[in-house]
């Protein structure tokens, strides 16, 4: 028996239905935040394929809940585009921190895995890739089944949207946060990094409050980071 | 907005989500980093997490509040626990959600 369990353990599957496994966390926090964001294009006025072509084409959470939104505001294809690309800017820092990761790709394949580069896929790869080198099928998995379970979330959510009233139905809307925890709490692997985490946290929330609501995330995260080299550094020189 | 155009605006939406996605990741993923900027990289992942969650755990409309009301709030701190206790990702977002579900179904 001790000795199925270990042969059992060897083949323990590492291409691409292991990234489908590892990406299921994120499956249970896309479909009601796709749903959610499927429930209010509904209500926005925008059609069953525009609804599902910015799942497709934009994959950004918050920002197509803000772009429907602002399709539903009648706002001008300037403003939807301008706000996007600020309140996803803070994807810069993600692809340049995992970049070192990706040697010796070739460029086709980068581009097909930046494509669904998202807060929460950024997370699970920086600890996926952390310790070793997982293969790149069961990378694309993670990403492929990540994107998959929000086009689908965002279908179900446009299809129920006629029948629902609230769009925060019991607890959905507690899934961003919830997954922001799940993925948090592993990275803060020294004090240091709490320290900025806690910074970061009060940077974002003050510099939202003061009006700064697109740009919050990046600004928070430049300036807790660049603390943090300076701390990191000064603890360092004071140790030694 | 007639529909062609909206979806000519998804277009220009999801090529300006994409650039910052994939530039640096295509740029810099051949070359060694100088120590200095892969530290700063090391930080990016705790803290644009946090920048992330708090406003969502801190603020309402717009406003601060720390009220016991605060449902997202009081949700938070045992699915921290769970997350830092049991290392589970699945049993952490599983475990906010269910505790948010709880919360509004006996104090709503």
């Amino acid at each position: 028996m001790k000795k199925l369990k270990e042969s059992a353990h060897k083949k323990k599957p590492e291409g691409f239905w292991s990234g489908v496994y590892q990406a299921l966390p994120i499956v249970l926090g896309y479909i009601p935040v796709g749903f959610a964001y499927g429930v209010l294009a509904q209500k926005s006025g925008l059609g069953l394929f525009n609804t599902v072509a910015m799942s497709v084409i934009v994959f950004a959470g918050s920002a197509q809940l803000i772009g429907a939104g602002l399709f539903g505001a009648a706002a001008s294809p300037f403003t939807l585009i301008l706000t996007t690309f600020v309140v996803n800017l803070r994807h810069l820092l993600m692809s340049a921190a995992l970049a070192p990761k990706l040697r010796g790709w070739k460029k086709w394949q980068i581009a097909f895995f930046g494509y669904e580069l998202t807060d929460e896929t950024f997370a699970l790869h920086t600890m996926r890739m952390a310790r070793r080198t997982p293969k790149k099928s069961q990378t694309f998995a993670v990403n492929i089944t990540a994107q998959s379970s929000w086009v689908f979330g965002s279908l179900i959510g446009y299809l129920a949207g006629g029948q629902i009233t609230d769009v925060r139905p019991v607890g959905l809307d507690f899934a961003l946060p919830a997954m922001f925890i799940a993925l948090l709490v592993p990275q803060v692997v020294q004090p240091v990094y709490l320290m900025m985490a806690i910074l970061s946290g009060g940077l974002s929330v003050a510099l939202y409050l003061l009006g700064f609501s697109q740009s919050h995330v990046i600004i928070a995260t430049m300036v807790a980071a660049t603390i943090g080299v300076g701390v990191e550094q000064w603890m360092k020189n004071s140790s030694s | 907005m007639d529909e062609k155009l909206v979806f000519l605006t998804i277009c220009g939406m999801g090529a300006v989500t994409y650039l910052p996605r994939l530039l640096p990741m295509l740029l810099l993923s051949g070359r060694r980093l100088s120590p200095w900027i892969a530290r700063w990289l090391s930080f990016v992942p705790a803290t644009v997490l946090a920048a992330l969650l708090a406003p969502g755990l801190l603020c309402r409309d717009g406003e601060f509040t720390l009220q016991l009301d605060n449902v997202f709030l009081l949700a938070a701190i045992p699915t921290f626990l769970v997350a830092w206790r049991f290392k589970s990702f699945f049993g952490t977002v599983a475990t906010g959600m269910g505790l948010v579900a709880l919360g509004r179904f006996f104090f709503n």
